[in-house]
């Protein structure tokens, strides 16, 4: 598995599409700002959702008991499922008892951190994603680059690649309403087809027993009504209280995660339709064990709205591929180390800890505090490498000792104004392959202050 | 002093350290100097102990927290007694009160640690909120990019960071600047965006941060600036880099060498 550092260096090979893809996720962010500008009390909100959030997670097992209690009696099954294991085997046997052997599906990361769809097709189930970008990834054969824009690392021309050689669109055809209705045309079919449904869910109401499902392109309204059999997937921490706390988070989470007011449709399903089947499933899957982390439990308050990958410098010059957790970016780095510490030991190195992720998040996670956080978690697991480690604890070692730290500076400055600058300014150097060292002056602040506390004059270089 | 407006009187702010981080120390001293020309100026009395080198944040943005904690304590032990310290380092005074208190757990009580963890200012910062000056007068005619370096920006508040909706939206630096006659400061189309330096991030990391850096270059250069300044002269280090090797006719300035050019 190659690191982040290596991944994104590949990336950034392709200057012109980098810049391409950090233009497309910067307009995103910027419509963030004007949408959140044009909210009065946005902070306010973003510290009420954060409160919810806390309290919701904080009485978890009494809200789930009384969300389980209100589903049920609007005709829903609930089903709990400790891990992507247990949740894989219960949606293939809910699938399994009704013969089902095509399910359509709606947008959920959930189902990707679970590996749902190589299981379910693994056991002869079609699995058909009817969330456009998601059909364009699947098509293609990859991950969601993106957990809100999955195929945002796709050009138009390469979707009509796709289309061409999966829907037989015409050859060359890029333009994105020929795409878009020949992928509509395509998923009707499935719609109808499908005996069975699967969506994700955005907020589960404890008080009313109501899955809340935030869409833009109505697919998930056709998974959830159409086929007899609806089945709803959900991680704990989709639980919220009561109902009017929607208006605190549906206010937040379009404009955070697209920039608009508020999604396309944000459907409230009470229960199965008549003649309907509805199954929800609950999943810890190792939520649980981050809600007990002193440092980190806030990253379980998470929307999944991917404002922080929007903002991250980083993301948007790397692209999630180049993270090698299924959820990338900011959250996604504070998130793998739960999964596996030393499988992801790259991912929290991949920030500069700019803290925009922490600024534009709508429930307020501390989260490049947290990346830092597991930097220190992985230097304590012995993960950091020989090499890093030793010129650390080197310079460490000289910063302890003002006299040493003052003479290896001068020995230093010496050798770098002798030394002929292409020797470090060079390709072969981590910085100097494309930076130049600064112009070393021949004394150190702490010389020439003493010089100027007795003459009072300033001696050395100046601008 | 002559050309000044201050609220508070310099002399009776007790006794003031001077923190002086490890790179401007060796690297950069022109701007440790125009720190010390600038509250000379001022009428500030204050203290260079000497025996302080590095906050320790290096060891602590790479995770090496132990390492680092062998810093902060040098550090408290440099300044114990001092009533405040002042640095011209945003990430260094932000390293000092946002993170020391997940280093020192023996001493996280001690009065001298709260007072170094509550009490260290930013040059600026320090100009601003403790002497009650928020204009500089003097002439600085140049066209004026500002990079807000991030740990000033979003930990110390030094500026409005673009994704809050804060009222007010002008940075306390940008004002200090824009007193400046003659001084234009440039719109630049992202008005803080990072720029991929991030200390060990640098080098962990060199593709990304090279190439944010450059993108932040090249918004700067559109915008007509001739030279780039900031409270934080490791981006600058790193954005001066990269200037030199692409031969960019820009120059970067500490603004501690802005203010001190501009009153002289």
């Amino acid at each position: 598995m190659k690191s982040h550092a290596a991944l994104a260096a590949r990336f950034l090979k392709d200057p012109e599409r980098a810049r391409w893809h950090d233009e497309a996720l910067w307009f995103v962010r910027e419509k963030r700002d004007r949408l959140a500008r044009a909210v009065p009390g946005w902070e306010e909100l973003r510290d009420t959702a954060h409160a919810i959030k806390r309290h919701a997670l904080a009485n978890l097992p009494m809200y789930l008991e009384e969300f389980e209690k209100n589903a049920a009696a609007r005709g829903a099954v609930v089903h709990y499922a400790v891990d992507a294991v247990e949740h894989n085997r219960i949606v293939l046997d809910i699938l399994k008892a009704r013969g089902a052997r095509l399910l359509a599906k709606s947008k959920s990361m959930l189902t990707e951190e679970c590996g749902l769809n190589e299981f379910l097709e693994a056991n002869g189930v079609e699995v058909v994603e009817t969330d456009l970008g998601e059909r364009i990834i699947q098509f293609a054969g990859e991950r969601p680059s993106h957990i809100v824009l999955p195929a945002i690392h796709k050009k138009k021309e390469e979707v009509g690649e796709i289309f061409h050689r999966h829907l037989g669109t015409a050859a060359g055809e890029s333009d994105p309403t020929a795409l878009a209705r020949a992928a509509r045309a395509h998923l009707r079919e499935k719609f109808l087809a499908a005996p069975a449904g699967l969506s994700g869910v955005n907020f589960a109401v404890a008080e009313t027993g109501a899955l809340v499902i935030c869409t833009n392109e109505g697919n998930a309204d056709l998974v959830t009504s159409l086929p007899d059999l609806h089945i709803a997937v959900m991680g704990v921490e989709k639980l919220i209280p009561r109902s009017r706390d929607l208006a605190v988070f549906t206010r937040l989470l379009a404009r955070s995660a697209t920039g608009q007011p508020v999604t396309a449709y944000t459907s409230h399903l009470l229960g199965p339709r008549p003649g309907q089947e509805m199954h929800i499933v609950i999943v810890d899957n190792g939520r649980s064990d981050i809600l007990k982390s002193a440092r980190f439990h806030r990253a379980a308050f998470c929307l999944r709205c991917a404002a922080c990958l929007n903002t991250c410098p980083v993301f948007r010059r790397s692209g999630g591929h180049t993270y090698n957790y299924v959820i990338p970016g900011p959250i996604g780095t504070i998130l793998a180390p739960h999964r596996d510490l030393k499988k992801y030991k790259d991912m929290p190195f991949a920030s500069s800890l700019c803290g925009s992720c922490s600024a534009v998040c709508p429930v307020k996670i501390d989260i490049h505090r947290q990346i830092v956080l597991w930097r220190n978690e992985i230097v304590e697991a012995g993960c950091l490498g020989r090499v890093k480690s030793a010129a650390l604890k080197t310079m460490t070692a000289v910063m302890r000792r003002t006299r040493l730290f003052a003479a290896a500076g001068a020995l230093g400055r010496r050798a770098l104004r002798l030394t002929p600058r292409f020797l470090y300014n060079n390709k072969l150097t981590i910085w100097g392959a494309t930076r130049d060292l600064p112009e070393m002056p021949a004394k150190s602040f702490r010389a020439q202050y003493k010089a100027y506390r007795r003459t009072g004059k300033i001696e050395g270089d100046r601008m | 002093m002559k050309g000044v407006r201050s609220h508070a009187d310099p002399g009776s702010l007790g006794r003031v350290g001077l923190f002086i981080p490890c790179y401007i120390d060796q690297a950069y001293p022109r701007v440790g100097m125009a720190a010390v020309r600038v509250l000379d100026r001022l009428g500030v009395r204050f203290e260079y102990p000497e025996d302080q080198t590095c906050c320790g944040q290096p060891m602590f943005n790479s995770g090496c927290f132990r390492d680092a904690a062998k810093l902060a304590r040098k550090v408290l032990k440099a300044f114990r007694g001092f009533d405040s310290v002042v640095c011209p380092s945003g990430s260094c005074t932000g390293m000092i009160r946002d993170y020391y208190d997940l280093l020192l757990e023996e001493e996280k009580d001690t009065p001298d640690f709260r007072r170094l963890v509550t009490r260290t200012y930013e040059l600026c910062e320090f100009i601003i909120d403790i002497l009650g000056i928020e204009e500089w007068e003097g002439s600085f005619p140049h066209k004026v990019g500002l990079h807000q370096s991030c740990h000033g920006l979003r930990g110390l508040g030094l500026g409005a960071p673009s994704e809050l909706v804060v009222p007010g939206r002008t940075g306390k630096v940008k004002r200090l600047l824009e007193s400046l006659g003659g001084l234009e400061l440039v719109t630049l189309s992202r008005s803080d965006e990072c720029c991929g330096f991030g200390g060990t991030f640098s080098v962990f990391e060199p593709a990304v941060s090279s190439f944010m850096g450059l993108d932040r270059l090249a918004d700067h250069e559109r915008a007509g600036a001739e030279i780039i300044a900031s409270y934080d002269v490791s981006c600058l280090m790193h954005l001066e880099g990269l200037i030199r090797r692409q031969k960019k006719p820009m120059r970067v300035m500490h603004v501690a060498e802005i203010l001190d050019g501009a009153s002289a």
